[in-house]
């Protein structure tokens, strides 16, 4: 379902939120570890970019700096810039950041039972937000509550907003927390693993829910996971990340049928399909990096199978290949061209 | 036919549910696992598959001993597992049968070297590995699990999630056992390692003979380490049959629904999928519904479902008992038809 097949006919739609060259570390007494190494990517108006990797890679780290929640200290953001509608947010003052929290940007969890608080009713905690933002009155926005409640598909949500978290199911959890995120109609939703927890049958119908709501809304959703299949079903591009860098980014169909950086390859060929019984799994060996000491060059070459000199002492930097295709290794025209 | 190496009947474990604090009083019972068969043949894979609640971890438990069973009985080749025991025959079954756990942040001790973890069933079974000779097993088997044999000496902190998952994998394989229970073995870990683990898995069953009970809850890892998969819900087995039966010829309504969830990485395929979306969440399994249990969430349900429970067994399509059971392999449903086309 990508942005542009919605009957706009690819006129371009407004950028929405631009990250270029982040650079975020983790200060601790015993050493500095280096978590973004100059992150960029964007996200434009009713569009789903998924960002993928492993643990570690920074993936959630971005998001933390762009919602304005990253813990300081220990971690800083050193360089580069977050423009949400071309508004710098890095060096903007946490009233304004707090104001736009909600308000224009919001970002659901993987755990929604340690992210509601387990003292309030769910409708409490949704209506907060109404009360407090909107200046209604509690019975109004308990009445809107309830309505958020409907739209994320939970039945009998009048009576279901008297009840607390522990009262509801895994999957009933995740919804109310999306309708909390939505409550003030942000249009940018920053989605980290919100399925991650959930059991496949739920995982699907949590997914299409969120796809459903940012096509009625138009709203950027930014999808953070480290699932191949869910990035499949419903990203429009994909920016992959590794030891603190965007390391490919594409447009969906492109990198799944022909990865452009090793990376990427190698972590389609370690998923095991569905659909057919492999032998062996090609996996990647060895490690992702200690981010305190990352390897100097490419910081994917100690694990790659073609990495050659120049890898071991070139960064390589995120280029463009194609029409919106960028990689950034050093053989990834090799990668792209071959048959 | 070889003989199976472990037979399951009719397997029970009810948790009962209490109330009050001097007074207990029992107020129901959570039917974990509830009525589970299945036999295990010699260097086999069975995958066990299913949602959070279905049972099956309690499964793996009991089938450890770690929980006693409410009722039912296993054969370990051919010898009752769950009489009155005495404590060596005891340690003999549990030499024989290992497990794998999860976590591999919880299920190794944070105090002890991995050499001490590794050599601690030596301990137990000093008949394995006389005391001299047992740093010269533990880094073999630190080899074999494809760790650095020098490494003895670190801590579990020391190592990441896949490396640990190693430890743990070398720590069952320390007795020599026979089956090897694994439990969820590679849901903690990152596709990369993830991946790194399975294979690893896959070679020492070749290189040593076992048997795998691998529960899971990916379907994509089950089946590629699976020769036969049971798919459970709440407590019972509803389907069972080869990987490619269960794979590419499911007939039960919750396996079909199961497989169709499961995201296809494959972006061209999207729209394109026939896609079965079940409604609400597992019911509580304390309080199962009657009949078929998944009838709640199943679009096929009629009346004769909330009546009488299906009986796993091979059925025709309709869901008929099947007068020649050679053919097909078992399913528990009225309706149960075979669906070709869920998984591409």
């Amino acid at each position: 379902m990508s942005a542009t097949d919605d009957g706009t006919g690819g006129s371009p739609k407004p950028r929405l939120l631009e990250v270029q060259d982040l650079h975020v570390e983790f200060r601790t007494r015993e050493a500095t570890a280096n978590v973004l190494n100059g992150v960029g990517y964007h996200v434009d108006e009713g569009e789903t970019l998924a960002v993928l990797g492993e643990s570690g890679s920074g993936k959630s780290v971005t998001a933390q700096t762009v919602m304005g929640i990253l813990d300081t200290p220990p971690g800083f953001a050193t360089a580069g810039t977050v423009r949400y509608r071309g508004e710098e947010l890095l060096s903007a003052k946490e009233e304004r950041r707090r104001e736009l929290r909600g308000e224009n940007m919001a970002m659901i969890f993987q755990d929604a039972l340690s992210a509601l608080n387990p003292v309030y009713t769910v409708g409490f905690q949704i209506a907060e937000q109404f009360r407090f933002r909107r200046g209604m009155s509690r019975k109004d926005a308990t009445a809107k509550a309830a309505e958020m409640l409907d739209l994320v598909k939970i039945p009998n949500a009048k009576q279901r907003v008297k009840e607390f978290p522990h009262q509801f199911s895994g999957g009933m959890r995740q919804r109310a927390m999306i309708a909390m995120s939505l409550a003030l109609d942000p249009d940018l939703l920053i989605a980290d693993e919100p399925t991650t927890a959930l059991d496949v049958t739920v995982q699907a119908q949590i997914m299409d829910l969120l796809d459903e709501l940012r096509r009625e809304r138009d709203m950027g959703l930014i999808l953070i996971t480290h699932d191949l299949g869910v990035v499949a079903e419903v990203a429009d591009r994909i920016a992959v990340m590794y030891a603190g860098r965007v390391v490919e980014e594409s447009d969906a169909e492109s990198l799944y049928k022909r990865p452009a950086h090793p990376y990427t390859e190698g972590l389609m060929e370690s998923i095991p399909r569905l659909d057919q019984k492999g032998e062996e799994l090609a996996s990647i060996k060895g490690l992702p990096p200690n981010l305190a000491d990352i390897p100097p060059g490419c910081p994917f070459h100690p694990r790659c199978h073609r990495a050659e000199e120049e890898c071991r002492e070139t960064v390589p930097e995120l280029h463009e290949l194609r029409a919106g295709r960028h990689s950034a290794c050093h053989f990834a025209e090799e990668l792209i061209s071959r048959d | 036919m070889t003989e199976p190496i472990l037979q399951v009947r009719d397997l029970v474990k009810h948790f009962p549910v209490q109330q009050g604090v001097v007074f207990k009083k029992t107020i129901g019972h959570v039917r974990a696992v509830d009525g589970v068969s299945f036999d295990l043949n010699r260097g086999e894979t069975l995958g066990v598959v299913g949602e959070s609640g279905c049972g099956k971890s309690t499964l793996a438990q009991v089938l450890m001993r770690l929980e006693q069973p409410t009722s039912g009985s296993a054969l370990f080749e051919g010898a009752d597992m769950f009489g009155k025991k005495s404590a060596a025959e005891l340690r003999s079954l549990r030499r024989d049968m290992q497990v794998v756990l999860q976590d591999p942040y919880t299920s190794l001790n944070p105090r002890k070297t991995v050499g001490d973890i590794i050599g601690e069933p030596f301990e137990i079974h000093p008949e394995v590995a006389p005391k001299g000779d047992r740093q010269r097993r533990v880094q073999e088997l630190l080899d074999t699990v494809g760790l650095n044999p020098e490494h003895v000496r670190r801590y579990p902190h020391q190592f990441s999630g896949g490396q640990r998952q190693r430890i743990g994998i070398a720590r069952a394989l320390a007795l020599k056992p026979k089956v090897i229970v694994c439990d969820e073995p590679v849901s903690a870990l990152d596709v990369s390692i993830q991946a790194q683990v399975m294979n690893l898995l896959g070679e020492l069953q070749s290189e040593f003979g076992l048997s795998y009970i691998f529960i899971a809850h990916d379907l994509g890892v089950v089946r590629h380490l699976s020769d036969r998969v049971a798919v459970m819900y709440l407590g019972k087995v509803v389907e069972t049959g080869t990987e490619d039966q269960i794979y590419e010829h499911p007939q039960h309504p919750y396996t079909q629904a199961l497989l169709s969830s499961v995201p296809v990485p494959d972006p061209s395929l999207r729209n394109r999928r026939e896609t079965i979306r079940l409604s609400g969440d597992v019911p509580s399994p304390a309080s199962p519904p009657s009949g078929c249990r998944f009838r709640t969430r199943c679009w096929k349900a009629e009346d004769i479902c909330a009546e009488q429970q299906p009986e796993l067994a091979v059925r025709l399509d309709g869901g008929e008992l099947a007068p020649d059971a050679e053919q097909g392999h078992p399913s528990a449903c009225h309706f149960a038809e075979r669906n070709e086309h869920v998984v591409s």
